[in-house]
């Protein structure tokens, strides 16, 4: 699946839809940081509640093309902005991160 | 009120140095005039008038559990309950500072919430001080007559040197960078990480082990940024292995064995909702080297040595 599919299929909020045609090849869910760092893969979309710039670091460091914030978290100004540096799609959604890794399993592993 | 026209994010250079190095223990008044929630809203405001203040924490058994503020006086006055017991009146949604954040969090603090004045917590949540925002100001202002002065030296001192051709080292694949990290800067936190990251990509190293040494050297750096009193970060890449070095100094960690345990943490609460400190950083920072040392010493500081290789040479 792609970027873009995170719109069109489950209908999450493009807060900033980067580059819509990447390609996801998987996922990791998680609110701690040092576990994403350790655990997720390269080119994963990452699902979770931490809505702030830190996360775009490490999204960046690591590879994730794509961050879902849950639970309609807001969506600081400076994460935003730092997410067009690094050009890290950010979506939003009222789902629990239980519900949005659901949706997820099923398109990528399914 | 006013707010502070200070940027606590893309400022200065030397203004975000100290506003990061000043905590609010060093800015707030730790002589608080209290109350206790029995006392009535006249005895409270009795207290302001003789002590001119304009705001009373109400506290209970060492425990802060109300404000009462001049317009709350004044709304008694006006509507006849001044003869009240403070608890029945006052305040109980506060916003309230930790004694350990940075100053930045304290004009952040006044600039979004509009209150003249903060209850200040220790770790167990206890009342220890209060800052207004005269507090803040007189602060700032004597911090940066301190670095303009110190500023103003450096630059006699450097007229007086004559200046210096930069050296420019030849073309090598082979790099060399430090960069400085402040406690709590969670603002520019992974700036040195993204730079390694950059670097190493720009020499051709393998992406299996930038991703190892960007895992490294953000674990190390965050590790500063929440623990330490500020340190430094330095890369030095050569054509085989990065080694990364994160020296602080101060406050030192007690028991190193405990800190290499995953799930070990001493982080507070604040960090934690921010994702970081579930002990997980130092385990992480390991599993990632090829080499990995550690030596602290309580009040001198840590200094953390990795050493990263390359898997594939080019």
């Amino acid at each position: 699946m792609k970027l873009s599919d995170l719109s069109a299929l489950f209908g999450f909020e493009a807060v900033f839809p980067a580059e819509g045609t990447t390609a996801i090849v998987d996922a990791y869910t998680s609110d701690l940081l040092s576990d994403v760092m350790a655990k997720a893969a390269e080119g994963s979309v990452l699902i979770t509640i931490q809505a702030h710039k830190n996360t775009i670091a490490v999204a960046s460091l690591i590879g994730i093309r794509a961050i879902v914030i849950c639970n309609e978290r807001a969506v600081p100004d400076d994460m935003v902005a730092a997410a067009k540096d690094e050009a890290i799609a950010i979506y939003r959604t009222t789902k629990t991160q239980f519900e949005v890794s659901g949706l997820l399993y099923r398109e990528l592993r399914g | 009120m006013t707010s502070f026209p200070i940027d606590t994010d893309g400022g200065p250079q030397v203004v975000l140095e100290l506003i990061y190095r000043l905590k609010v223990k060093d800015v707030m008044k730790s002589e608080v005039v209290t109350a206790p929630p029995t006392a009535s809203l006249r005895e409270v405001q009795v207290k302001m008038r003789d002590l001119g203040i304009t705001g009373v924490p109400i506290v209970e058994a060492g425990r802060l559990v109300g404000i009462v503020s001049i317009g709350n006086i004044i709304e008694a006055l006006d509507g006849g309950w001044i003869e009240d017991a403070a608890d029945s009146r006052m305040s109980r949604s506060l916003i309230v500072l930790e004694d350990d954040m940075p100053l930045s969090f304290a004009i952040t603090y006044f600039n979004r919430y509009g209150y003249r004045r903060f209850p200040v917590l220790d770790k167990n949540t206890r009342l220890v001080g209060i800052v207004t925002a005269a507090d803040v100001l007189r602060a700032l202002l004597i911090a940066m007559n301190q670095e303009v002065e110190r500023l103003e030296e450096g630059l006699a001192k450097r007229r007086a040197a004559g200046a210096l051709p930069e050296p420019s080292p030849g073309p090598s694949k082979a790099f060399s960078m430090s960069f400085p990290s402040r406690r709590f800067d969670f603002e520019n936190a992974g700036k040195a990480s993204a730079e390694l990251k950059k670097a190493l990509k720009g020499i051709g190293a393998d992406s299996g082990s930038i991703r190892r040494a960007a895992i490294v050297s953000y674990e190390l750096e965050m590790n500063q940024v929440i623990h330490s009193d500020g340190g430094v970060m330095e890369f030095t890449a050569s054509d085989s292995a990065v080694s990364i070095v994160a020296k602080d100094e101060g406050p030192g960690i007690a028991d190193l064995e405990a800190a290499l345990t995953e799930g070990y943490s001493t982080a507070n609460e604040w960090v934690r909702s921010l994702g970081f400190g579930a002990g997980l950083g130092l385990p992480n920072a390991k599993r990632s080297s090829d080499e990995f040392e550690i030596t602290s010493r309580v009040g001198t500081g840590t200094t953390v040595r990795a050493l990263v290789r390359y898997q594939e040479h080019k």
